[in-house]
This record gives structure tokens, C-alpha cells and sequence, in this order.
């Protein structure tokens, strides 16, 4: 080897915006190519596995709003359908329409941002992002009437919901699913021919279905190798049965098919929004549980379909009020399994595209 | 706690898999099957390829602290027969913990094994690139472990629960709660070794 072609480590972030948060990468450049790359995380490790043994079930449930930022109804949710398993509280029929509601309307919020800045990482500069945050908006308006807050919503409960939304939640929501599919379209029209997003995103970052399955990805990342895949169906939880969706499914595994199985899924999530609101009944929103809920001594794996993949809840009780041993799958993290064999060969701008593509959450990665 | 919704019965899986390899497995419930650790790799990949089990998807490992051993648990997932199997395998050895690692069968524990390594301090013979993944390099102890920095009793939180039975005997929640007057703190910080970084587990 030369000098002239001797290979260059390359830092990026971790603060850089196509890292998505505190991430970095180093890698190992030959000219354009990457021959080397190694990721460094845990700039934004807070040790919740280890905060979670000294607290109750129910004290636990912020920490999964801070662990996927952008998915915080999904985190609620998984650790709730988790606990319930582990201590058989039943849910309330209302309360699992509502949580369907919250969990969808957070999947169309959570991938419109995934799409927004994988779009802006192959060159549209923020117009679509934003254009992508109107609808976002609008759905985080509706988590904020219902239980004050945007982001770190804590709304789930073991056993239903924390409140029931109020009077004006109705129409609004409403009002966002009628006008949802027109602006679905119309954010396809802006991205899905155009001929720059095509050439940065078709044939990039290509997994194959049995790389996908064997190396652990979930939701839209194995879905777009063409793995039809999809807790909602294969292990129904709350009243997802009830409810008539399909899994879009992509057919090359490269980046533009994760990118249409997003796009596809928000127009599912619409769907399902518009049933659960027809069949919601009455009645109460949360079953009342004891202060201290101490589940048998035992163990769970309890996990939902979280937009990023399997969100799933290992829970082990020592018949204590604080769980023995509680660990979160993370699919962002996991996710990951592939991303040097992905890059390696590839040149730098189509690596970030790929590692926009797979949507991770920094959050839920160090957890 | 009863199996999952998709979860195999850990007898019926058990059967096969001593039947297909004698020996391996240690116990059965319901929930899961326990195999010996030195042939835990073997126990893979007669599931990843059986097509009765077809577990090709490592969907989550992670491992637990019983105190005087470790614990360490596979779900494994078919994709195309919808079920998930349960698969444990203990480590005796609390000091020095170490268990095959699973990458030869399935990519996916790749990053999965690394952070239990980092968090639990389990070594995985046979791993391409085992190192630390949250913490650096130096980190004094691995902090998932249950003896990692006992800090007295400094957890966060009520003494107990309001209206709750005082003379159940289960574990108390926070035996010596953190109290914010001065003698309290005093006392607290007494009970803190000044040498507790070095008294953490390397």
C-alpha cells in the first residue's frame, strides 16, 4: 500500500446531524470507500436498567418515555402489556381502544420524523422534514390536551390509561385522520418519483431477508427486506385483532423500500385509527391496582410492535414491589447488528443515508 | 407466570432437543429449558436448523444476577411458525463468568452480547469483537451486577408504601430511606467507604 491510498480515519459526531443524536462513527476511509467503521454509543447511557430495580412498576414508566424520545406512547405501552402479563391485571375495554388510538397516532408521528431526516440526510434540506412536523404537530397537540405533555407523555398505566381525553380530543382527531391520507399523498407525490431520492436511495444499503431475520432487526427494517413481519398480527396485544390492517411489506430490502413501508404503515395507522375510533364503547379507562404491586415471584417477556421493531419488557419479580431484573429490548439498538457490514464497501454518503434508513433513536440505543 | 401467548412449552422442546442431542438439557418447565453452558451453542443451532422449531431470529438475550451465579436467557423466535422458545443457560462461576458465545449461530447477538458483557461482566468465548459498548474502557465494575457499589442503602423513594401492611415479610422497599436533614446526611456519608471505587468488582 502507498501512501497516496493509505486509509484515513474519518470522525463523525457525535454531535453531527446525520448521526441523529449523541452518535458517533469512526471510519476508515480509502478514498470514497469505506473499508472500516466502528460505532461508539453511551454518550446518553443513564443506566436505567439498573435505576429500574429500585422502583416500582408503575415508577418505571417514565423511563420509558426517555428511552425512545420519539415513541414515548410505544415505551408506555410495552412495559405496560409487560407488567399486566407478569401480575394478570386485566385491562379495561375502553382503555385498550384508547391505548390502539394513542400507540398509532405515535407510529405516524414517529415516522414522519424517521422519513423527514432520512430525506434531509439524502440532500432535501429540511423542506420536507417540516412539511413532515405539520402532521407531527397536530398529533402532539392531541397527547398534550389528553395528558399535557408532547414528548414524555407517561400516559399508560398498568391496567388502562391515565385519563380519559377530554371533550374537544374527539373532533381533532377527527378532523387529523380525514385529512391524514391527502397529506400522506401528498408528501408521496413530493418524494416518491423524484428522481434525486431515487438515485440516493434505490439499490443502497441492501439487506437481504435472511441477513435481516439472522441478525435480529425488527419492524420496518426486517419489513423492508420483504419479511412480513409484524407483532400487531403475529401476537396480538390489546385489540389489535379486532382491527383489519395489513403489513406493507418491501421487495429489495434496500433503503427506499424501509423508507415505502414507513410511508405505507402511517396510511395502515390511519386505518386503524378510523376503526378504533367507530368501535370504542364506554365504560371505564383503568382498572384501580394497589399502590405497591408486588407480582408473584416469576418472570416475562412481554413485547409490542414498537414503529422501530420489537419493543419487548424482561421482567423478573422476586415477589417484591420493585422488579428483580428489568430489561428493555431495544430495537434501535439491535437494529444495529448490521450496520459495519452495511457500510463496509459503500462510500460515506450512501452509509448515512443507510444508517437514516434504519431510524435510530439514540435514547433507546444506550438506554 | 403462564408461558406467552406464542410461547412453546419448554417440556416439548426439552424432549426434542435431548432426544436430538443427549445430555444437553438440565431442566424444564413450562416457561423455558435450561441447557448446560459448554454445549448451549450446540442447543442453538439444532433449533436454528430443525425445522420442527425453526428459531431463526435471536429476538432477545440478556442475563441475570441470582446472587451467586449468573443466569443468561435466549428467546428465540420462528418466524414462520410464529413461536418463541425460551432457552437458559447458567454460569456456576460468579467471578469469573463465561459462556460460548452465540454469534456463530445468529448475527444478531452481535451487539446484544456486548452489552451484557459490559454491563455484567459475562465473557463470551468465540465473540469477534467483544469490548465495552455504553461504558468506557477502565470502568470500575460491571453496574447490572447486584454487589456493584453497595452504597449503604442510599436508594431513592418513600421507606414504604402509604396504607400498605407493615408486618408483611416480604422484602421492604428502602429499608434506611435518604433524609435530607444534616445528621441524617452525616450519617449517610459515613456509611459510604471512602475506597468504593476500588471495592467495586474490576
Amino acid at each position: 500500500m502507498t501512501a497516496a491510498n493509505e486509509p484515513y480515519i474519518l470522525n463523525i459526531g457525535p454531535q453531527h446531524p446525520s448521526t441523529h443524536g449523541v452518535f458517533r462513527l469512526r471510519v476508515a476511509m480509502d478514498g470514497e470507500t469505506i473499508v472500516d467503521m466502528d460505532m461508539i454509543v453511551g454518550y446518553l447511557h443513564r443506566s436505567m436498567e439498573k435505576l429500574a430495580e429500585e422502583r416500582t412498576y408503575t415508577q418505571n414508566i417514565p423511563f420509558t418515555d426517555r428511552a425512545d424520545y420519539l415513541a414515548a406512547m410505544s415505551g408506555n405501552l410495552g412495559l405496560c402489556i409487560a407488567a399486566e402479563r407478569l401480575t394478570g391485571v386485566e385491562v379495561p375495554e375502553r382503555a385498550q381502544y384508547l391505548r390502539v388510538i394513542f400507540a398509532e397516532l405515535q407510529r405516524i408521528a414517529s415516522h414522519a420524523m424517521a422519513n423527514g431526516t432520512l430525506v434531509s440526510d439524502a440532500g432535501a434540506w429540511q423542506t420536507p422534514l417540516l412539511y413532515m412536523f405539520r402532521e407531527r404537530e397536530k398529533i402532539l397537540d392531541l397527547f398534550e390536551m389528553t395528558c399535557g405533555a408532547r414528548l414524555t407523555t407517561n400516559y399508560m398505566r398498568i391496567g388502562g390509561v391515565a385519563f380519559e381525553p377530554p371533550a374537544e380530543f374527539w373532533p381533532a382527531l377527527r378532523e387529523l385522520v380525514d385529512e391524514l391520507p391527502d397529506r400522506i399523498d401528498e408528501y408521496s407525490q413530493l418524494l416518491i418519483d423524484n428522481e434525486i431520492f431515487l438515485a440516493r436511495t434505490r439499490g443502497i444499503g441492501v439487506i437481504s431477508a435472511e441477513d435481516a431475520i439472522n441478525g435480529s432487526l425488527t419492524g420496518p427494517a426486517l419489513r423492508g427486506s420483504g419479511v412480513p413481519w409484524d407483532l400487531r398480527k403475529a401476537e396480538p396485544y390489546d385489540v389489535y385483532d379486532r382491527l383489519d390492517f395489513e403489513i406493507p411489506v418491501g421487495r429489495g430490502g434496500d433503503v427506499y423500500d424501509r423508507f415505502m413501508v414507513r410511508f405505507e404503515e402511517t396510511k395502515q395507522s390511519t386505518r386503524i385509527i378510523k376503526q378504533a375510533i367507530e368501535q370504542i364503547p364506554d365504560g371505564p379507562h383503568k382498572t384501580q391496582i394497589p399502590l405497591a404491586l408486588r407480582p408473584e415471584p416469576g418472570e416475562v417477556y412481554g413485547r409490542i410492535e414498537s414503529p422501530r421493531g420489537e419493543l419487548g419488557f424482561y421482567l423478573v419479580s422476586d415477589g417484591s414491589p420493585a422488579p428483580y431484573r428489568f430489561h428493555i429490548r431495544a430495537p434501535s439498538f439491535i437494529n444495529l447488528s448490521l450496520l459495519r457490514q452495511l457500510a463496509v464497501g459503500s462510500t460515506l454518503p450512501d452509509a448515512v443515508v443507510t444508517l437514516g434508513s434504519i431510524d435510530i433513536v439514540v435514547g433507546e440505543i444506550d438506554r | 407466570m403462564p408461558p406467552g401467548p406464542t410461547q412453546l412449552s419448554g417440556h416439548r422442546v426439552a424432549e426434542r432437543l435431548n432426544a436430538a442431542l443427549p445430555g444437553v438439557v438440565v431442566t424444564a418447565t413450562d416457561e423455558w429449558v435450561e441447557v448446560a453452558p459448554a454445549r448451549l451453542v450446540d442447543a442453538l443451532r439444532w433449533l436454528h436448523d430443525s425445522s420442527e422449531f425453526d428459531a431463526a431470529q435471536l429476538s432477545n438475550c440478556c442475563a441475570v444476577d441470582r446472587h451467586d451465579r449468573f443466569e443468561m436467557v435466549y428467546h428465540l423466535q420462528s418466524l414462520d411458525l410464529n413461536h418463541q422458545i425460551a432457552i437458559k443457560a447458567t454460569i456456576a462461576d460468579h467471578e469469573q463468568p463465561a459462556l460460548p458465545s452465540a454469534y456463530a449461530v445468529y448475527k444478531g447477538a452481535l451487539l446484544q452480547e456486548r452489552e451484557v458483557y459490559d454491563l455484567m461482566g459475562i465473557v463470551f468465548d468465540g465473540h469477534p469483537d467483544l469490548r465495552r459498548i455504553f461504558l468506557w474502557e477502565g470502568f470500575p465494575g460491571h453496574p447490572l451486577r447486584k454487589d456493584f457499589l453497595g452504597l449503604g442503602n442510599l436508594t431513592p423513594g418513600l421507606a414504604r408504601f402509604p396504607f400498605e401492611d407493615r408486618d408483611r415479610p416480604d422484602r421492604i422497599m428502602n429499608p434506611a430511606p435518604l433524609r435530607h436533614d444534616a445528621s441524617a446526611r452525616a450519617q449517610n456519608e459515613q456509611d459510604v467507604p471512602d475506597d468504593w471505587r476500588g471495592a467495586a468488582p474490576a
